[in-house]
């Protein structure tokens, strides 16, 4: 589609300005970690890299990050084996209720995280608790498991869709059989989709609160809870922007290789 | 050596006989479809079916319960009281509504800002800077929620950022309240608008763009006529989540928020200490029932598929 | 409900919120409501009367150490170095006990009392809501104040509270208490304001920036406020409202609620808030003050002449508990002079133990914490739970529980 010249000004400028609004407040978070003032003054009043050093030494953030790696890796990986599945079964078959499954799956993310959060939670207390079982990692990774599962199905699914059945049709012909065949020739067609699905899967598992908060029970304590409980704080309130701003750079590097490796250049599907 | 050769036979007739088993395995599952189906529909709708449904399906249920005040404990005879409640209680009604119409301006407000920017990077960026430009609008998504809803805080506050970027031409900011929680939920869901829409618009072919300029459109004609019906259910999908997730959000109006108080507010203050867990569930049955409606009626849109 | 976090409200905020009228079935099994277990004095909190906690009794005599401890504590009262390396008198308790010690924090009063239950916990900092609920289950036992040496210099004011102890019995010993106090920016509000009426009656003259603690309970300070100021409502408890009182107190913060700005659970939000000129007068703690004063702001505090409502909380030992001894010590280590001055300090609030003040780094704070000023805290009305069985003894008439203050504080901020 040719565009005039004004056309493509106007559209770029809209795509600067946009990303300034996305990006402004990311530098206040940066400004403000370097901020003598405690609770968020503006202007800045001094310059200091005390709130840097001082999370560096702090385990209560790094044990914290280590238990939102691991919650979200759970996640991750129940979602990827849940949804890999799903996307299949709707992807490659014809069935009653195909519709049916779509929105199920769709249901937990679509529905706001406190009435998730609150079911879970509820359903905790009246069925687990009496024998014993309580709230914990498991209860964590489970409830970020529900939503995480959409984000893998909808990559894959859409990935399937693209590739149709033909390829693995020709395999089986050739004689490789149902394993084989979804091993050396499905598999690698939908690896960047796997990918993309992780990535993002991990992503909002990450910064997930709301599910978080009712599901996680007194012993579980990912960052976001962490940061949460420590906002509060004016002595620990300058650390958790530390934090936040490690967060955002650390980040761009997973995210763009996982640009690369993608042959898909869509940043996967939410 | 004979025991050496025995175990060999052995284990080379044990492997053979996995490979026979793992070949008849997969002969039988190629002809039955039907049992593929079901093996693989099985892992999936058990957890989503008997974890989420089943415990949305019991909290839903505790609405037509009740608490008793002396016991703190739940009574289980059915009543209407907390259902009629919810939608007769002029507070309630008055934040529900309130509620609803946050969520519907975040959405529009999104989908205006995030057309052009998906556009720019689907169809006019080169690949490089597109590939860029992905990487910029996810990685946010990174820095932590709070945080974020914190630095705006920071801004908008009295003498803050934006009043101070405002001065020279004599405005102030709204400060805190609703106008701020619009605008700071804007901020945090652009992401999920945006990418949604930006692959929509990658699979949308060029050249049905060309063939549109070469039938005489001009480009805002193109836009309009071409561009935005194709774009619809991509747009629908980034509206589910950005509907959706400010229809429960109840952190960012109590940093940003002033005074006002939402939906999600209401849910989580009855779902807490005050242990009154039917009436809390009656309200969240509120945003279960207009997700639901919208997603079946965004079935049609074919947005489901873009999501 | 386990698990639950009230958001925004941290620490102090938590425990606020957290005031909650579950499993009182201990509570509700009345007995005749005899005036037993009060103490006289407009301070104190009447214990919720009719109840008889169960028959257990205290430890006699220390062992050996048991080589572990399970504390459930709110945040920030053990501390151990995780959250600032120079913060820790959880790991010389340990070298010098031998007690391995495990602390949770919770949330909340209702996850304390829950996670309690389990029985797998030795000891609590349980808030005046909690602890009568686990003294009522027998989830907590009495405590032998022989074996806690550092208890003879707690302050007399906590000892032997109708929250901490039952017919005489003693069920914990004190941690520490603080009040609900008014800040105001200095500049904007002249002259200094000295009645809560700078926040109800007068409070239009800052319209849009008065300020208010966010969480049900804070209708207990509306509740004090009429109780001074219309007597005719005849209200003697500000925890113990019948109808006609609550719709009063409700009406008054509905009347407020024009001229609030924003309401505050967490500190970090109130402090910035008090910088930025957003909020000019509002309730406070004498910590965030404290804060606030160190980060340049323009803020003074006072108690107003009708008094105010605050908090206390006291540590209890499991009636199930399999290392007590290490429960006492720690209890003993906690109110050791040094020890309770550096809580105190680090959490902000007025220490139990009186030889504290001499160990603070800062030699003003128990002046600033008006630890040992017993007519200040006398003015105090420490958190309770409100029930439907009137806490001030009235047997007519049911009084509101704390699930209907928590409907009535959503309407009030509509």
């Amino acid at each position: 589609m040719t565009l005039s010249r004004g056309a493509r000004a106007a559209l770029a400028a809209v795509m600067a300005v946009g990303l300034a609004f996305v990006y402004v407040p990311l530098l206040v978070v940066l400004v403000s970690s370097v901020n003598t003032d405690r609770t968020f003054g503006w202007p800045p009043r001094g310059f200091t890299l005390d709130w840097w050093s001082r999370t560096w030494h702090n385990p209560g953030a790094r044990d914290a990050l280590a238990t939102s790696v691991r919650a979200g890796l759970g996640a991750t990986a129940v979602a990827l084996v849940l949804g890999t599945m799903a996307a299949f079964a709707v992807g490659r078959y014809r069935f009653f209720g195909r519709d049916a499954v779509s929105i199920l799956i769709v249901l937990p993310i679509a529905l706001p995280g406190i009435v998730t959060g609150l079911a879970l939670n509820s359903a905790v207390t009246t069925t687990l608790s009496p024998l014993g079982i309580g709230f914990g990692m498991t209860t964590v990774i489970i409830g970020h498991a529900t939503f995480c599962v959409v984000v893998v199905y909808n990559n894959v699914l859409a990935r399937l869709r693209r590739t149709g059945g033909s390829l693995e049709e020709a395999s089986m012909d050739l004689g490789a059989g149902v394993f084989r065949t979804f091993w050396h020739v499905t598999l690698p067609a939908v690896r960047s989709a796997l990918l993309a699905g992780a990535l993002l899967a991990f992503a909002l598992s990450f910064d997930e609160i709301i599910v978080t908060t009712f599901t996680a029970g007194p012993t579980v304590q990912t960052l976001p809870l962490w940061i949460f409980s420590n906002l509060a704080r004016p002595n620990q309130a300058p650390v958790v922007n530390v934090v936040a701003a490690v967060l955002v750079i650390a980040s761009a590097v997973p995210v763009w290789l996982a640009q690369r490796l993608s042959a898909d250049t869509a940043g996967g599907r939410l | 050596m004979d025991h050496g050769l025995a175990a060999d036979q052995g284990l080379s007739m044990l492997v053979a006989r996995g490979r026979g088993a793992v070949r008849r395995l997969s002969a039988f599952l190629h002809r039955h479809p039907r049992v593929r189906l079901a093996l693989l529909l099985a892992a999936p709708l058990v957890v989503l079916l008997v974890v989420y449904l089943g415990s949305l399906g019991a909290l839903l249920l505790t609405a037509l319960w009740s608490t008793d005040v002396f016991t703190g404990l739940l009574v289980h005879t059915v009543t209407l009281d907390n259902l009629s409640t919810v939608v007769t209680d002029a507070t309630y009604r008055t934040v529900i509504l309130r509620t609803v119409g946050v969520a519907m301006a975040v959405t529009v407000i999104c989908a205006v800002l995030a057309l052009p920017m998906a556009f720019f990077m689907a169809k006019v960026a080169s690949p490089r800077t597109r590939r860029f430009l992905v990487v910029a609008v996810l990685t946010p998504l990174w820095a932590s929620y709070l945080v974020k809803a914190y630095a705006w805080r920071e801004m908008l506050a009295g003498h803050g950022v934006i009043d101070w970027a405002l001065a020279p031409i004599g405005l102030r900011g709204p400060g805190f309240g609703l106008p701020a929680t619009v605008l700071v939920l804007t901020y945090l869901w652009l992401p999920f608008m945006v990418l949604p829409i930006f692959a929509g618009l990658e699979r949308l072919p060029d050249s049905l763009l060309d063939a549109s300029g070469d039938l005489g459109a001009k480009a805002w004609r193109t836009v309009r006529s071409v561009v935005i019906p194709l774009a619809f259910p991509a747009v629908v999908a980034g509206a589910i989540f950005t509907f959706s997730l400010s229809l429960g959000d109840y952190i960012t109006v109590q940093i940003v928020g002033g005074k006002t108080q939402l939906l999600g507010n209401l849910i989580q203050g009855n779902s807490g200490a005050a242990n009154n867990l039917p009436l809390a569930a009656a309200l969240a049955a509120v945003p279960v029932l207009l997700m639901v409606v919208l997603l079946l009626g965004v079935r049609r849109t074919g947005a489901l598929d873009n999501l | 409900m386990t698990g639950m976090l009230t958001t925004g409200t941290r620490t102090r905020g938590i425990r606020a919120v957290a005031v909650a009228a579950t499993a009182m079935m201990a509570l509700a099994a009345c007995g005749s409501g005899s005036s037993a277990g009060t103490t006289s004095g407009t301070g104190a909190t009447k214990a919720a009367q009719g109840f008889t906690p169960p028959k257990l009794s205290a430890l006699s005599k220390l062992g050996a150490p048991e080589k572990q401890l399970n504390i459930v504590a709110w945040a920030g009262y053990a501390e151990d170095g995780s959250t600032d390396p120079t913060v820790d008198w959880v790991t010389p308790f340990e070298k010098e006990t031998g007690c391995q010690v495990n602390v949770k924090t919770a949330p909340t009063s209702d996850d304390m009392v829950n996670l309690m239950k389990t029985g797998q916990y030795d000891v609590v900092s349980a808030s005046g809501d909690a602890s009568l609920r686990l003294i009522a289950g027998g989830t907590v036992e009495p405590i032998n104040t022989d074996l806690v040496p550092n208890y003879a210099d707690v302050f007399d004011g906590l000892k032997m509270k109708p929250w901490n102890s039952v017919g005489g019995v003693a069920y914990g010993i004190p941690h520490g208490r603080g009040a609900n106090l008014l800040m105001y920016n200095t500049d904007v509000v002249k002259p200094a304001p000295t009645s809560w009426s700078a926040v109800f009656d007068k409070a239009s003259a800052y319209k849009g920036k008065v300020t208010a603690y966010d969480s049900p309970i804070y209708i207990a300070d509306a509740a004090l406020y009429l109780m001074k100021t219309k007597p005719a409502l005849g209200i003697k408890n500000p925890y113990a409202l019948d109808d006609k009182q609550f719709a009063a107190a409700v009406d008054l913060l509905k009347a407020q609620n024009a001229d609030i700005g924003e309401y505050w659970s967490d500190y970090t939000k109130e402090i910035s808030a008090f910088k930025s000129g957003d909020s000019v007068i509002g309730t406070s703690w004498q910590i965030i003050v404290n804060l606030a004063q160190a980060d340049k702001a323009k803020v003074a505090v006072v108690l107003p002449s009708e008094g105010s409502t605050g908090w206390s909380d006291t540590w209890m030992v499991a009636t199930k508990s399999q290392h007590k001894t290490c429960a006492y010590k720690w209890m003993d280590h906690i109110i050791s002079p040094k020890v309770n001055a550096q809580v105190a300090e680090w959490f902000g609030e007025a220490p139990a133990n009186s030889k504290s003040c001499a160990e603070t780094t800062d030699k003003s704070f128990c002046d600033t914490f008006h630890a040992a000023d017993e007519t200040f805290f006398d003015q105090i009305w420490y958190w309770n739970t409100p029930i439907t069985q009137c806490l001030d003894g009235r047997k007519n008439v049911t009084c509101k529980d704390y699930g209907a203050w928590t409907t009535a504080w959503q309407q009030i901020k509509g």
